[in-house]
């Protein structure tokens, strides 16, 4: 009942705010005063903005369709395509990976999907690590980590194109750390209605991947669910559920440590985080309901070629190469 | 090793709670400094229509642009001096942000003493020492360099 109510003033908020941001009204406010002023692409101050709305609308959608988080559809599309610098951009995506994050969180801890006991470990290591990330992206040259990005950016392509899932991965021990920390849960399959006792092996070997996973997350703004969900399902064990849920939550503590550096560096335009943040949770909505007519197959191809092209498209930036 | 419980755990229930509350606060705080800033109900610090001249330089660049121009502080808007011009429709736009990227801390410290309670120490110490790094890193003390 409680979420229900919740769920509606969350629509409600979202409706009235989008109201306000496609309304013409305020643009218009600045027109009679007389003050439009062209900016060095011919544009309306105000062009980008709701540009920035409505293509992150459809990419919430496709977010939802394609399996994958919004952060890592925003950078590199965002600053591909859009004239705003890349330290923006970063810090842009991260708060709405961030939002997505804590948006999910609440509901995937309650259900038990998400697991606090095996997201902390792992959150320690990867949000230290993205502190040190984002602090190595601010410092480097716009084009080295427009380059690096391009490189990341294709290599998630790889990942997305080879990885494959496992629902229950066959965990026949856990390892010595894993029983030491008690990481492993019990969770009903609602499909099968199954009650299903997991636990984890590797530990060791996936706490330090997540060295990387969190120092790229800090480095090129990206959220990274794209990395954790392989991690946590295939090298460690944990079954898909958990490891697409628990990785929706680990975000929101790995995208906080990064999101506080580029937020006290100044790398956050509220003219830009705020369209992004209604716009991806407007078109994640509007997601939900079409994933039921829609095919996931295709979406899922379509994510990839167009991560593809914004990865290439990031790298022909960096390199100053001008192909694309 | 599970004790068959399907339930989240009490510390689990009541991260959850909290991170819910403050995420929901922050959200609708968002959408009302937002209409305020757009609707130029308040004034900002950078105008509407001059915004997009900024944007598009490095933070570095941006922040000495708006700080010649607008600002006129000592030292550039980093860390928490955003604080001090709380009262532009802008800079106000930065509370629920703040509010949204603190969350975490709240959660982790809501949780620490019912760990230890139930003596769990380990999950006690990392989640002691997970809010002690994401304070750190709010604090503004490990944003330094730049290009």
């Amino acid at each position: 009942m409680l979420t229900r109510l919740q769920e509606r003033v969350g629509l409600l908020l979202l409706s009235l705010m989008s109201g306000v941001l496609l309304s013409p009204a305020w643009a218009m406010a600045s027109e009679a005063a007389g003050v439009v002023a062209p900016v060095a692409d011919g544009r309306p101050w105000w062009f980008w903005p709701l540009s920035l709305l409505g293509i992150t609308f459809v990419m919430g959608i496709v977010a939802v369709l394609g399996g994958v988080g919004g952060g890592v559809l925003y950078v590199p599309i965002i600053s591909g395509f859009f004239p705003f610098h890349l330290d923006f951009v970063r810090g842009a995506g991260l708060l709405v990976a961030l939002a997505g994050s804590l948006a999910a969180g609440p509901g995937l801890l309650k259900a038990n999907l998400a697991s606090l006991r095996l997201a902390i470990p792992v959150a320690l290591i990867a949000s230290t690590c993205a502190i040190g990330g984002a602090m190595v992206g601010l410092a480097l040259p716009t084009n080295v980590v427009q380059t690096l990005l391009g490189a990341t950016i294709l290599g998630i392509v790889v990942i997305m194109f080879t990885a494959r899932k496992s629902a229950l991965p066959d965990v026949k021990q856990a390892d010595a750390l894993s029983s030491a920390l008690r990481i492993c849960g019990v969770y009903t399959e609602v499909s099968s209605r199954e009650t299903i006792n997991w636990k984890v092996h590797r530990t060791p070997q996936g706490l330090f991947t997540f060295i990387f996973v969190g120092f790229m997350a800090g480095m090129f703004g990206l959220g990274a669910g794209w990395a954790n969900v392989p991690v946590l399902n295939l090298m460690m064990g944990a079954p898909l559920k958990i490891s697409v849920a628990t990785s929706k939550f680990l975000l929101s503590i790995t995208d906080t440590s990064a999101a506080w550096i580029y937020l006290n560096k100044g790398c956050v335009i509220p003219m830009m985080v705020v369209p992004s943040l209604i716009g991806i949770m407007l078109g994640s909505l509007v997601g939900v309901r079409l994933l039921k007519v829609a095919k996931p197959t295709f979406i899922r191809w379509m994510v990839i070629i167009i991560l593809a092209y914004a990865g290439a498209k990031a790298l022909d930036k960096g390199l100053g190469l001008h192909l694309l | 090793m599970s004790d068959n419980n399907t339930q989240a755990t009490p510390e689990q229930v009541l991260y959850a709670v909290i991170q819910e509350k403050l995420m929901l606060a922050g959200l609708l705080l968002m959408f009302i400094t937002f209409a305020l800033y757009l609707l130029g109900i308040m004034d900002s610090v950078v105008p509407l229509d001059k915004i997009s001249t900024y944007w598009r330089l490095p933070v570095h660049d941006y922040l000495a642009a708006i700080n010649a121009e607008y600002l006129h502080a000592a030292h550039t808007p980093t860390g928490w001096a955003w604080l001090k011009f709380v009262g532009k429709g802008d800079f106000l736009n930065f509370l629920p942000i703040a509010i949204l990227a603190g969350t975490t801390i709240v959660c982790y410290l809501a949780i620490v003493p019912g760990l230890f309670r139930r003596g769990d120490k380990a999950y006690g110490f990392m989640a002691l020492v997970e809010a002690v790094i994401l304070t750190l890193a709010a604090s503004g003390l490990l944003a330094v360099g730049g290009h």
